[in-house]
């Protein structure tokens, strides 16, 4: 059980190439902080350097308090579940979780037992005798899982495990991810691109862009008050519709409430947007109310979205349920004065 | 939570891949059995002659049936000693050959797997040179560089002796290359999962690599000991004594520009023994040979 400390940390490849630069995170003992971010934001790179996989350039990673920036990946017991698995092939899933056991020396029988009672945890007990080939994709993902569990790390490291799996499996296994990571209370770091497995898993979620941290928090507070227009349009889906302000005036808007004197964007988010076809007058005061033309609809089963345009903006709309609105139509919708963001021409939340 | 999925039946290489049509089944079999008998009947008739006597032989035509002096030219050979080659026997003759052969088979096995494993898996200076240095000694067979080497094995005193016979010819850059382009398939995620379980260089070797490998190692020992086995100009070379020869050099002594000296029934026999060694490896190694060269397990 262990709190990870990153400060300042830097990553600067071989190559020249800046990864990250200078990352600060805090995750306390037994929380699962999630990195996420657009491809290419250094959140591996980040793992991996907690992992020791790879060096850090400038600044400290503490696990437990201990700086492990020297420190080898064994010495650091951390366990990481990789996103193609990296099962040994050549083992049978017996062998390929206990072959960490057994390179730290672990008794025979102690070794025995753990496996057995982390194959029954992730009911695996059925497989141990084959061989990783002959897995389905979702035994070889709880394989990896086991094989994590079974060394009882200090901290569990998740570079994208539920990526090759179909939608189905992957909403079953963060549910079982997540229920694991609680009982077990393993101190764990997830990367992941997917914002909702983002959303769902984390205790501490970490929304990272071009090497940097954007964000962090809990997910709902991320969710609640971006920090940024990245921050809006990365959590959310659909994203956080962002309409541009031309000093303190929106087109396309009926009534505007009063804006922050250096906002320029204004932001609300999809669901926050209300359709009224008539009455609109009975809103409560100081909402936006917004004249739109509808471009298309989707509707998608419990919930509907309608594809606006606004004075050349085009927004989203979620609506519950069916809606009777074609394309073409002339809308009034509104968004209460609560739920509206304004964000600086720098992009950051005002 | 874990619901039993189902597995696809294992898919094994049974399936054929073209030509179904009966026409076409038939022609290549012919065209197999034609090359089949091609290669077989000169060594069909080696054996043949190998089982009759010196004078049977000498007296054509040679009968296409064996005759009956079988175990007395197979003993005389193996146990009695080859008058021509100084009285030394088949038996030691094969002796030798095994142990050079198996020397460089395993030798050469042994050091382009570890060169290739420092090549590939290790960050340290020069490596792109050394990696380079073993690329261009491809282009330097033994026989472009047999002079120095003999200068060398003889300032050693290692003519006459196995280690001159094996030692110049163990280092290989071919099989170093395929060791080479198999560790670079191994995903880095495998060598990272196995750092992260504590596997140190050794380890990781010994628990992953060569497990993985054993296919490709399989592979190359068939054809580096059947190598190793033909071996001629070198060990021509480098032993003097007639115990120290290898059979392929013990069979080209024991052929006399006159027919009359040579024991031809003997240098028969020798043929036969001479090829059997590398047919057996071949059928012994052939399911793993086979698979070496068609599936990589990953
Ligand atoms: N070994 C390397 N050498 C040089 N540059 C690298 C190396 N690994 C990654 N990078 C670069 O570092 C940056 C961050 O890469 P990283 O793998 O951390 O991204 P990521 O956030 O995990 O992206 P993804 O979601 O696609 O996995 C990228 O620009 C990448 O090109
Ligand atoms: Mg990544």
């Amino acid at each position: 059980m262990a709190t990870v400390d990153l400060k300042d940390v830097c990553k600067v490849y071989a190559g020249g190439v800046e990864a990250v630069k200078g990352v600060s995170i805090a995750i306390p003992d037994k929380a699962l902080c999630v990195l996420v971010g657009p491809s290419g934001c250094g959140k591996s790179t980040l793992l991996r350097m907690i992992a020791g996989l790879e060096t850090i350039s400038a600044g400290s990673c503490a696990i437990d308090g201990k700086v492990v920036n020297t420190i080898g990946p064994t010495e650091r017991d951390i366990a990481m579940v990789f996103q193609n698995y990296a099962l040994y092939p050549h083992m049978k899933v017996y062998d390929n979780m206990a072959y960490g056991l057994r390179n730290r020396g672990t008794p025979k029988d102690e070794i025995d037992a753990r496996v057995r009672s982390t194959a029954k945890t992730l009911e695996l007990e059925h497989l141990l005798e084959r061989r990783p080939r002959e897995l389905s994709g979702g035994q070889r993902q709880r394989v990896a899982m086991g094989r994590a569990i079974v060394r009882n790390p200090k901290v569990f490291l998740f570079d994208e495990p539920l990526s090759n799996l179909d939608a189905k499996l992957r909403g079953q296994m963060r549910v079982e991810i997540k229920n694991l990571q609680r009982s077990l209370g393993v101190t764990s770091v997830y990367v992941t691109h997917d914002q909702l497995e983002a959303m769902t898993l984390a205790d501490i979620l970490v929304v990272m862009n071009a090497g940097l941290v954007e964000q962090s928090g809990s997910p709902l507070d991320i969710y609640e008050k971006p920090a940024s227009t990245f921050v809006a349009s990365f959590i959310g889906a659909p994203p956080m519709n962002l309409l541009p302000l031309r000093s303190g005036h929106l087109e396309g808007a009926v009534t505007l409430p009063p804006v922050p004197a250096s906002a320029s964007t204004l932001g609300f988010r999809p669901e926050d947007c209300e359709i009224r076809t008539e009455g609109a007058d009975a809103v409560a005061d100081g909402a936006l109310r917004l004249l739109v033309e509808v471009e298309g609809v989707e509707p998608v089963g419990a919930e509907s979205f309608v594809y606006c345009r606004v004075g050349g903006e085009r927004m989203v709309v979620r609506v519950p349920g069916r809606v009777e609105i074609k394309p073409g139509d002339q809308l009034r919708t509104y968004a209460r004065q609560e739920k509206l963001h304004f964000f600086g021409s720098d992009g950051k939340r005002v | 939570m874990a619901e039993p999925e189902k597995l696809p039946p294992a898919s094994g290489h049974d399936k054929l891949m073209i030509g179904q049509s009966s026409a076409g089944i038939y022609l290549a079999h012919v065209v197999l059995t034609l090359g089949v008998l091609i290669v077989a009947f000169p060594i069909y008739y080696t054996f043949v002659a190998s089982t009759h006597s010196l004078q049977t032989i000498l007296r054509p035509p040679l009968p296409l049936l064996p005759g009956e002096r079988f175990f007395e030219n197979y003993s005389e050979a193996l146990f009695g000693g080859v008058g021509r080659i100084g009285g030394v026997s088949v038996a030691t003759l094969l002796v030798n050959t095994t142990i050079v052969a198996l020397g460089i088979a395993i030798g050469k096995i042994i050091i382009s797997i570890l060169s290739a494993y420092a090549i590939v898996f290790f960050r340290f200076p020069g490596r792109m040179f050394f990696f380079w240095l073993i690329f261009i000694t491809l282009m330097l067979p033994v026989e472009v560089r047999i002079l120095p080497t003999y200068k060398v094995m003889v300032d050693l005193g290692l003519i006459d002796t196995y280690a001159g016979l094996i030692v110049p010819l163990i280092a290989s850059a071919t099989a170093t290359l395929l060791f080479r382009q198999f560790f670079l398939t191994i995903p880095g995620e495998l060598v990272e999962a196995a750092r992260v379980d504590g596997a140190g260089p050794w380890r990781f070797f010994k628990d992953i690599l060569l497990p993985l490998s054993r296919t490709n190692i399989a592979a190359l020992f068939v054809i580096l000991f059947i190598y190793g086995w033909t071996q001629y100009l070198w060990p021509l070379l480098v032993t003097n004594r007639n115990d120290m020869n290898t059979i392929v050099i013990a069979l080209k002594k024991m052929i006399s520009f006159a027919d009359a000296d040579t024991e031809w029934h003997l240098v028969m026999v020798t043929s036969m023994l001479a090829i059997l060694p590398p047919i057996l490896v071949v059928v012994l190694m052939q399911r793993w040979f086979v698979r070496g060269l068609i599936e990589t397990e990953k």
